[in-house]
């Protein structure tokens, strides 16, 4: 089942699977439900970092020197427990910036600089180029031998074959394919793909899926576990010196640690991983988790590399299998077809995921950071006139992904036959490491210029270029080997190997040894002895201080000029379509508070706002252009960005302090303001208290004095009369008496100042006690009641007067308002769980709902009390509250007018009052 | 954002660990012919010492949380 009729459809087959993700996860996109926005998909599409390289070079180079390949898993896994700092500030000022590649990164940071974005975007390339070289060798390689099956030496592979047959070519085409499909479907401002990195997810699992397979296999499959591989491993001439292989076989310490710092920045720098952990990041806080998930993927990857390595050495004794290709050769050899298949797939995926997301990175920095900046450079193309650009930039991406690949084929064609995998992935690595310097340098060293990173980037690439890239053409024939061995013409001190007679160490490491110094030495130097200019210091400062300043508000201090909102929404929409730019600037104005653009100053920070919106389409450098040219600005001086910014930042210092107390402030005024209302509202009532107390007294005292005066001035009343006069005169005294007491005690119980004899009491004993005080009441009205008492209840905690007081108010006001001979009043007593509850039901005429509350306010009656005479002293509702209230309970009315009224209260089983101990209680 | 700060320190700590275990000259102790679970001395090594790291970056990263 292994030939290419099956092994073609059933690829075709997986990458339309691909697609078939990619697509779903676009329109879940679209339709604002996302499936990559979690940390889990972050971390696995983070795996795109192994490729190829991984899959099949990993095996290759363990078995030749043993450990040799962690360094490359190791470093990432160090450089992760840094990203909590440096990622996350990388990706904060990339959201800020609306930054879309490594190129637009490090030019932004250098004030936006064209040229530096040109150089990152060729150094990217060209750095770039032989590590796709390296996915195209494999691919073809892996097909090649497994359509050879079931033979396995690999005599006659090395033989070039022409252009067309060749299966690396094909492969570069289709892989072109299918990144302009996957890639560039439609410009996105953001340069996001989410259906993409879905699909980059779903690789990386399948790749670990097919490797973790085949280590299952070669390690119980073919031989009895890892104990078994490793003791007959010690028995083999070769494998038993890997035993212990560090400053032997695997090479120095030095080596060691260099490869570590090296996977260290390419886990950062390659245009891949930025494009992938900064651009495609939804949301900052997945890097969490990202942190230890994504070593632990690695760390996956790589169990079972030693065990197929040393399994493939002793499997093929004498035959020319080439290591590289273990991962397959070894279940061929086995006759395992389907897992031979599997693992074809598992390369491919990871040589397609690294492919595709690589050439979109590099084709965004290759359209927006290199042709974009020069076409619009060229005045006589007009090009910053056009209509409508989204379709230039659209070609000039596909354009690029064509020419990446291609080159990759051609390095694959010139210089790929000479190395192993691990080697030419290597080179790429110490390319994308001459970013390091220029990147960690811009966001934590304010003072770095833009000479600087453009001194140290040239400087680090040069070197690079002369000591692994030239080798690489010289060792395939393309440049004469004595360049090499002699030097370039016999200068020995310039050998490339051992460049100033530095001898003894591996290329990679004298590379970076040189590299770095070149590139480290110059922009510090460099940067030490220029000055910035205006652009440079404020994008330094936005760099910087990404995490103290809140963007927007620099900006509008860092730009002096004038625009016009048309003309700036013209350009928009140029880049952006109309709709989408006429729907960003009317969110902005309304974000400032305006409300329609119209209404809004064509100021620094619509200028900002613009440039910035453009950024994310264009790149930083040529929305720098682009706006430019649209509004007349004018130039600031080095000294007035400097007063500017160091203004900002005391402005900034003095109004975080001025905040702070202005809200402390605040806090103090409106406890202020609530006590003084609340002051007022008392002393409000207490007026409202005293004259309403002053009207009820005033009642009584006015009938017994008019009483008083009949009684005097007409001596010759009746005795019948006369009775009559003086009972009213008592009635109303007593009516007297009873308000001063009751208003006394209210008094007393607002001020807290009432005596409270607490005590546990049986509430029982309190009704009956109640309903005997009022058995006279209720008998003269001929008014029935009954009480409903359970056979037993737990006691309550409580005053037993003052319960005793608020029931016979209850049942005296039930008493008086019901209909005589006709009335009804029912008493019951009931246990909660934490309650007991007593209501006092009668079928009087009710209570309205408004006037529910009103009747437990003082002096205040349901009804009209101008018209009607009143049924009581207005105090005995509140005063029953208060009590109930004091005890931890409530006391609420429940009424339909005109079918009787419930009142009821609720108490607390005997704990101590929610209020506390009563106050000389 | 102080949380935050202190989580960043811990994972430096981690870093360092890391630098410290995968370097000379912790490594060459375990660069001999001896084996650990019938698995030779500087695999077991790097590897459980990866594992460990992740671990710890596991540990630093949930707990907060």
């Amino acid at each position: 089942m292994l030939q290419s009729w099956v092994i073609i459809p059933v690829s075709l087959a997986y990458i339309g699977v691909l697609f078939a993700i990619a697509r779903y996860g676009d329109s879940r996109a679209d339709q604002g439900r996302s499936i990559i926005a979690n940390p889990y998909i972050y971390a696995l599409s983070l795996g795109v970092y192994a490729t190829t390289w991984t899959f099949y070079g990993s095996v290759g180079r363990a078995a030749g020197d043993g450990v040799g390949f962690l360094p490359i898993y190791l470093g990432p896994t160090l450089m992760m427990a840094l990203w909590w700092q440096v990622m996350r500030k990388i990706i904060r000022i990339s959201k800020t910036n609306r930054i879309t590649s490594l190129a637009d990164f490090i030019s932004s940071r250098y004030g936006k600089s064209a040229l530096i974005a040109g150089l990152v975007t060729v150094i990217a390339v060209i750095g770039v180029v032989p590590y796709i070289a390296l996915q195209l060798k494999a691919v073809s390689q892996s097909f090649t031998i497994l359509v050879r099956y079931p033979e396995l030496a690999m005599s006659g592979l090395r033989e070039p074959s022409p252009v067309v047959s060749d299966t690396a070519f094909w492969t570069a085409l289709l892989l072109a394919t299918f990144t302009i499909l996957f890639g560039t479907r439609h410009l996105d401002a953001s340069e996001r793909h989410e259906g993409l990195v879905a699909a980059i997810a779903f690789e990386s699992l399948v790749k670990l899926v097919a490797f973790l397979a085949v280590g299952l296999f070669v390690t119980y499959g073919i031989y009895d576990g890892l104990a078994d591989i490793f003791s007959r491993a010690a028995a083999h001439a070769r494998l038993a010196n890997l035993f212990a292989p560090l400053g032997g076989a695997a090479g120095s310490y030095a080596s060691w640690a260099w490869l570590t710092a090296l996977s260290m920045l390419a886990i950062m720098f390659l245009p891949r991983q930025f494009q992938i952990a900064v651009v495609e990041n939804v949301d900052e806080n997945h890097l969490g988790k990202a942190i230890w998930l994504f070593p632990l993927y690695m760390l996956a990857m790589n169990v079972f590399v030693v065990p197929i390595a040393f399994g493939g050495v002793m499997h093929f004794p004498g035959l020319a299998v080439d290591p590289d290709a273990f991962v397959l050769t070894l279940p061929m050899g086995e006759k395992q077809e389907a897992l031979a298949l599997l693992v074809f797939i598992g390369g491919l995926s990871a040589a397609t995921g690294m492919v595709i997301v690589e050439t979109i990175a590099l084709s965004t920095m290759v359209c927006n950071d290199l042709v974009m900046p020069v076409l619009l450079r060229m005045k006589w193309t007009r090009i910053a006139e056009r209509e409508n650009l989204t379709g230039l930039l659209l070609g000039i991406r596909r354009g690029a992904i064509v020419a990446v690949v291609m080159l990759g084929y051609l390095y694959f064609r010139l210089a790929g036959e000479a190395y192993a995998l691990v080697a030419i992935g290597l080179i790429s690595f110490a390319a994308v490491a001459q970013f390091a310097p220029a990147t960690f340098g811009g966001i934590y060293w304010k003072g770095a210029t833009r000479a600087g990173a453009l001194a140290g980037l040239s400087a680090g690439f040069a070197v690079w270029l002369y000591t692994l890239l030239l080798p690489s053409f010289a060792k395939s024939g393309w440049l004469p080997i004595g360049f090499l061995e002699q030097g370039p013409f016999g200068i020995a001190i310039l050998k490339p190997y051992a460049l100033f007679g530095l001898e003894g160490l591996n290329d990679i490491t004298h590379a970076m040894l040189w590299s770095g110094i070149a590139n480290v030495g110059a922009y510090v130097v460099v940067s030490v002895l220029t000055r910035q200019d205006a652009a440079e210091q404020a994008q330094a400062a936005r760099f910087v201080d990404v995490f103290r300043r809140a963007g927007e508000e620099l900006d509008v201090h860092l730009w002096k000029g004038t625009a016009s909102l048309p003309d700036l929404m013209a350009l928009l929409g140029r880049f952006l379509g109309p709709e989408r730019a006429q729907a960003a600037v009317a969110d902005y104005a309304r974000r400032r508070g305006f409300a329609s653009p119209a209404a809004m100053p064509a100021d620094a920070g619509l200028v900002q706002f613009a440039e910035t919106a453009l950024a994310g389409a264009i790149g930083g450098a040529s929305a720098r252009i682009m706006v430019a040219s649209t509004v007349k600005e004018d130039v600031l001086s080095i000294d007035e960005v400097r007063s500017m910014l160091d203004e900002a930042s005391q402005v900034i210092a003095y109004s975080h302090e001025l905040r702070q107390k202005s809200q402390a402030l605040m806090t103090a005024t409106t406890e202020l303001r609530a006590a003084n209302e609340r002051l007022q509202e008392l002393d409000r009532l207490k007026d409202d208290f005293i004259s309403t107390v002053t009207h009820e007294l005033r009642t009584p005292l006015t009938s017994i004095r008019a009483f008083s005066e009949i009684l005097r001035d007409n001596p010759g009343l009746d005795a019948a009369e006369r009775e009559k006069f003086l009972g009213i005169i008592i009635q109303e005294s007593e009516r007297l008496t009873r308000l001063i007491n009751q208003v006394l005690d209210l008094a007393k119980l607002e001020s807290g100042r009432a005596e409270w004899q607490m005590q546990e009491i049986d509430p029982r004993m309190v009704i009956e006690d109640s309903i005997d005080a009022t058995g006279q009441l209720f008998r003269a009205r001929n008014v029935g009641l009954e009480a409903r008492l359970p056979a037993s209840v737990p006691p309550i905690h409580g005053d037993r007067d003052r319960l005793v007081q608020v029931l016979i108010n209850l049942l005296s006001n039930a008493a008086k308002f019901v209909q005589p001979d006709s009335g009804r009043v029912i008493v019951a007593l009931s246990a909660g769980p934490d309650t007991l509850r007593v209501a006092v039901t009668d079928n009087g005429p009710g209570v309205r709902a408004e006037d529910r509350e009103i009747i437990f306010e003082k002096f205040r009656q349901a009804g009209d009390t101008m018209t009607e005479k009143p049924q009581g002293t207005g105090l005995g509702l509140p005063i029953s509250r208060q009590i109930v209230e004091h005890f931890g309970g409530r006391l609420w009315v429940e009424s339909a007018p005109g079918e009787g009224a419930t009142f009821a209260f609720d108490l607390p089983r005997a704990k101590a009052p929610a209020v506390g101990p009563a106050p000389g209680g | 954002m102080f949380r935050s700060v202190i989580k960043g320190q811990r994972l430096l700590a981690v870093f360092l660990l890391g630098v410290l275990l995968f370097n000379y000259p912790l490594l060459a102790l375990f660069n001999r012919a001896a084996e650990a679970f019938g698995i030779p001395a500087v695999y077991a090594y790097v590897f459980g010492a990866w594992t460990l790291v992740i671990g710890l970056l596991a540990l630093v990263i949930e707990r907060s949380r």
